[in-house]
């Protein structure tokens, strides 16, 4: 059972992993255009998870800014979903888990705007209007690709199908949640499900649900992501920057 | 007039790195609007020699569109001159965009993430106007990873450490800058306004770096060295951005009369150093030079010239970083081609299906 500290650090975590994913593409992306809107992408990411975590420290009330919860916990501490930790891979992965995780950020933080919580409803209310821009690139390319030429359709099919397991951990149960979780999986499903079929994927079926995120029971990959956002600041206790 | 009257030294000091420069690019603005207010000459008359008509324009101070005769050497001359700006930030994203990932706090990280991105849009902004000369971008882009077009090299140097970020934003954007002002009264109008935005960004990046810089070396010793360490590794190589000495200069001449150019390399650089010396007071720290100091004589610093032959070989490809620059640059491209040849079957797919839904 999650209290609210527990369920802000959670969707903070998935904000912030997403956004280090996300970032790395920085200078990579197959169009110049597309790189700067991954940054955008990028940049939202960033700025909802510096608010939900400086709200998670608060609720907390042992004095830990956003900097100590970026940057001075463990993978085991931290409590985001598998998905947002997953390798970019290619731009069909990445675009796999971008439209994935938007699809479920979308409802998330809509009915966030709405809950008795103020300080998260209005996190919600900005970044729901984030998320729909995000859902919007995504679809887009999930689209492009899967109805796009021969390769790129085997391409986004196989993310897909590497991606979509991880998205049921997102939908957990969680009654005494400020949204539980649970009850956003109806519209994923119908996002999900009108965006696959007008890109000519399948939608993957199979029992095999990895979960743990919440509980800091991550993949190995989280590991090296921390390490690599926290070694400067590591390196230096107590330096302001 | 304005355009030498540089910031005093004296009151640099005082002065919010890159305000004395912003208030030159808005009055680049304003003059831009004054020329465009004043009735240009509408065409040349019927028997008129088209030179004699540039030329005239030109001298007049008015702005050369994309729709006017221009010599061909001229259209040549700011194609690569352009196209060689876009092409150094979109690899000038490489050596910053390498501390995303490890941006010692979120703040930091976020004002990191969206400069590289401004660069990326400036590069876009940039090939956009080379684009009103008759060329597009997908071959520039082609020349570019052929090795046929440079870009600055002072990116061919590797950031190091977190500082890095601060000394390119410090030295490196106010360097940048520096060159551009001029460039917002460049006699080629869609060049002049994009130079105008840039300009203004990159001022607002300058300040960031300072910033950087500053709470560096008011924190931490290991912080004040690491800031120390990167503005002795980043001095000389921004003094060289400003090009060889004037004797040697190949390009200048021709540029200065069309107006592409105009204060020659040397008189940037001196304009550049005097800017830095006062900001470097404020910042505690040391600029690398033993031989730095007031000159009452030219109302200037003098100053130890950068190595103009380490120069010449990191031109030549043999700078620390050419080859991981142009290598990775070369992946990103290859990398994504199977996306664009994607976006560009789905779209041809799209267009297909509304002819056919419209017959």
């Amino acid at each position: 059972m999650n209290g609210p500290f527990d369920f802000t650090l959670g969707l903070g975590d998935d904000a912030l992993v997403a956004a280090q994913r996300l970032a790395e593409w920085t200078t990579r992306a197959p169009e110049m255009e597309e790189d700067i809107a991954l940054a955008n992408i990028a940049l939202d990411q960033l700025g909802a998870a510096r608010l939900l975590l400086t709200y998670a420290g608060e609720l907390e009330g042992a004095g830990r800014d956003e900097d100590a919860l970026a940057y001075l916990r463990d993978d085991r501490e931290f409590r985001n979903a598998l998905l947002v930790e997953l390798p970019n891979g290619d731009f069909a992965v990445t675009m796999a888990k971008l439209f994935f995780l938007a699809a479920y950020q979308l409802p998330l933080y809509s009915a966030l705007a709405g809950c008795a919580d103020e300080r998260l409803a209005a996190i919600g209310a900005k970044a729901r209007k984030e998320s729909a821009y995000h859902l919007d690139h995504g679809a887009l390319w999930v689209k492009r690709l899967g109805d796009g030429t021969e390769e790129s359709h085997r391409r986004m099919q196989s993310a897909v199908d590497e991606v979509w397991p991880y998205t049921h951990e997102l939908f957990a149960a969680d009654p005494a949640a400020p949204v539980d979780p649970a009850t956003l999986r109806p519209a994923f499903d119908d996002t999900v499900g009108s965006v696959l079929a007008e890109a000519t994927l399948t939608k993957p079926e199979g029992p095999w649900a990895p979960a743990g995120g919440r509980t800091g029971v991550h993949t190995e990959h989280l590991s090296y992501l921390l390490a690599e956002m926290q070694v400067l600041h590591r390196a230096h206790p107590g330096a302001r920057w | 007039m304005y355009g030498n009257d540089f910031s005093a030294p004296a009151d640099a000091a005082d002065d919010t790195p890159g305000g004395g420069l912003l208030g030159e690019v808005e009055a680049a603005e304003a003059e831009l609007r004054a020329a465009a207010a004043r009735e240009r000459r509408g065409g040349p008359a019927p028997d008129e020699d088209l030179a004699a008509y540039f030329d005239d324009v030109v001298g007049a101070e008015q702005k050369i569109e994309p729709r006017d005769w221009m010599p061909e050497a001229y259209r040549r001359t700011l194609i690569r001159q352009i196209a060689q700006h876009a092409h150094s930030e979109i690899i000038g994203m490489q050596p910053e965009g390498n501390w995303i990932s490890r941006a010692p706090s979120l703040k930091r990280k976020a004002i990191l993430l969206a400069k590289v991105q401004d660069e990326a849009g400036h590069g876009l902004y940039l090939y956009a106007a080379a684009e009103t000369l008759g060329i597009s971008r997908d071959e520039l882009v082609q020349l570019l990873l052929d090795g046929r077009q440079k870009y600055s090299s002072i990116f061919n140097y590797p950031t190091l450490g977190w500082a890095d970020v601060g000394a390119i934003g410090w030295l490196v954007d106010g360097a940048a800058i520096v060159n551009q002002v001029p460039l917002c009264r460049c006699s080629y109008g869609p060049y002049a306004r994009a130079m105008i935005r840039v300009c203004k960004e990159e001022s607002f990046h300058q300040r960031q770096g300072y910033e950087i810089l500053h709470t560096l070396a008011h924190g931490t010793p290991a912080q004040k060295a690491m800031a120390q360490d990167a503005v002795d590794r980043w001095w000389y190589p921004s003094l060289a951005m400003f090009g060889p000495p004037d004797g040697d200069s190949t390009h200048s001449a021709q540029s200065m009369a069309w107006k592409i150019k105009r204060f020659s390399n040397d008189d940037l650089r001196q304009r550049f150093v005097d800017m830095c010396v006062g900001q470097a007071e404020v910042l505690g720290l040391r600029i690398p030079d033993e031989d730095l100091r007031w000159n009452e004589e030219r109302q200037a610093y003098d100053y130890t010239q950068p190595d103009y032959d380490e120069l010449m070989r990191v031109i030549s490809g043999n700078g620390p970083c050419n080859r991981e620059r142009m290598a990775h640059r070369r992946a990103a491209h290859a990398d994504g081609a199977w996306v664009r040849e994607a976006a560009a079957a789905y779209a041809a797919k799209r267009t297909e299906q509304k002819e056919k839904v419209a017959a």
